[in-house]
């Protein structure tokens, strides 16, 4: 009796063109000439970056384009302590970034500061790729880095912590 | 078993590729009308299921994006399957009947532009027997063909009349994508595409999506003047191995309508969800109909195959022709799995 069969390997190799939509494409776009965009609810007035054309709250289409800042607060984090294949040297923190306008947070690398030193409420802003980098993928923002202004007091970043 | 009736059923016109919306872009008109036809906003809707696949979209999770279309806010109750949609509408269907509610929202979407939908298909196989040696669906579906027609219950002729008849029909289904006059004589000149199936045999790859809104009761009567009441509703599933199933039959199907009510019965129309053209001469043969039913005044699967949303789309175009007026009585069929391994069946009637 030959030994039992105990796994198989199974390649999966599948390819897709995806389509990032309407109101993502336009994000995307202007995003390589250094400037992001979101778009506000014609009902609840919340500006979601990136935008995905509707308020997934209210369930309307967004159509009004409103440019955010490439600035914004470190909402909540975690620090990074494995490594992975082409990560950047842990401990790293990867954050929750409230862009100044926008009412969602994005989620962004943060360099340029010891693991230890990131708060919640703590300012950052946009590191760009040099301009001839500069492409329509949210790779054009290299990471995020402290400005050095003063911590958002907790309170008004509330309503933002869990997102 | 409680009254419940189709109100409202809504689609995106089918097209072969939506280059530029997202699946919530296509969604969110649809689920907005389907809602305003029923004269329901969201928050009096009861049940809200969705049907779709991550495979399609190549995204785990994607169908919770979906929801972005809905507007879940405050937190509505929601279920989703990975299935067409018609298994959605199963769900709720069966959430009706606790009696607590009276109203429910099923929506479903496909996008299969987005991959190479023949190879991502090959994905809802076993993983240990199947998946590894990468059979295709429309390689699949040409087994079923071969098996069909060397037990002899129907030929390639019929086969192309079935084509010919879907894409005349679809012609005058504007949302439907694949449509033309086309004659047996010349489709049957074609070379075949996997043999036994040509060209005309296999359904288009379409995007998609489609909603509709259940009412229970009285309810129904007052917002619809013709509600599309669900006299009987079934699914039954067969083996998952393709070499444990007779594939010339559809037992399956046999059984479902049976249970629905459905089996050897007289329909004014009748809308099944047959990619291929051999699967509708399978099908009709389980059903044992009792009368020249119209079959497919859609145009059908044929016309324009959204996966997760023709299944959907079938009972939603049987409802349809009840609500206007021009059917009394209709069965819609839905199908899932390769080589029609699971079968929903819908009888619907007017008062």
């Amino acid at each position: 009796m030959s030994d039992p069969v105990t796994g198989i390997i199974t390649p999966v190799r599948l390819e897709y063109t995806y389509t990032p939509g309407v109101a993502a494409s336009r994000f995307l776009k202007r995003i390589a000439s250094k400037e992001i965009v979101g778009q506000k609810c014609p009902r609840c007035a919340k500006v979601y970056v990136p935008p995905r054309g509707s308020c997934p709250k209210c369930g309307v289409p967004t159509e009004e384009e409103v440019t955010v800042a490439d600035s914004g607060t470190v909402t909540t984090f975690c620090i990074v302590n494995i490594p992975f294949a082409g990560s950047v040297p842990v401990p790293y923190v990867s954050a929750h970034i409230l862009l100044d306008g926008s009412d969602i947070p994005l989620v962004g690398l943060l360099q340029e500061v010891a693991a230890e030193d990131v708060r919640m409420g703590m300012r950052v802003k946009a590191v760009w790729v040099p301009d001839e980098e500069l492409a329509p993928t949210l790779l054009s923002i290299k990471y995020f880095t402290p400005t050095g202004e003063p911590d958002v007091p907790i309170e008004k970043i509330m309503e933002y912590r869990d997102a | 078993m409680r009254d419940v009736a189709v109100v409202s059923f809504v689609q995106a016109p089918s097209v072969r590729r939506d280059p530029a919306r997202n699946e919530v872009e296509i969604l969110m008109p649809v689920v907005s009308a389907a809602l305003e036809q029923s004269g329901i906003p969201l928050r009096d809707i009861g049940f809200t299921v969705s049907g779709s696949c991550d495979y399609l979209a190549g995204q785990p999770f994607a169908f919770v994006m979906g929801l972005d279309a809905i507007g879940a806010w405050p937190p509505i109750e929601e279920s989703h399957v990975e299935m067409d949609g018609a298994w959605a509408l199963y769900e709720a269907w069966i959430r009706l009947q606790e009696g607590d509610i009276d109203s429910a929202l099923i929506y479903c979407f496909g996008k299969s532009s987005m991959g190479e939908l023949p190879e991502v298909m090959s994905m809802q196989l076993d993983p240990y027997y199947l998946t590894p040696l990468w059979p295709d669906a429309i390689s699949m579906a040409a087994l079923q063909a071969r098996a069909m027609l060397d037990f002899g219950s129907h030929d390639e002729r019929e086969m192309a009349s079935v084509a010919a008849r879907s894409r005349r029909d679809a012609a005058s289904n504007p949302n439907a994508h694949l449509s033309g006059d086309f004659d047996v004589d010349v489709l049957l000149k074609e070379p075949y595409l996997v043999s036994p199936l040509r060209k005309h045999d296999c359904p288009p790859i379409s995007d998609g999506a489609a909603a509709i809104v259940l009412v229970a009761g009285d309810k129904a009567r007052e917002i619809c003047e013709r509600p599309a009441w669900i006299r009987g509703i079934d699914h039954r599933v067969e083996a998952h191995q393709l070499g444990s199933r007779d594939l010339t039959v559809s037992s399956s199907t046999a059984l479902a309508a049976e249970q629905a009510g459905g089996r050897g019965g007289a329909f004014d129309v009748v809308e099944l969800h047959a990619p291929f053209t051999h699967q509708e001469l399978i099908l009709l043969d389980a059903l044992s109909l009792s009368n020249g039913a119209r079959v497919n005044p859609s145009g059908g699967a044929l016309g324009a195959n959204p996966m997760m949303a023709a299944g959907l789309i079938r009972i939603g175009e049987a409802a349809q022709r009840i609500m206007d007026g021009s059917a009394a009585r209709a069965l819609a069929h839905a199908t899932s799995g390769p080589c029609l391994q699971q079968n929903l069946v819908c009888v619907l009637e007017g008062e």
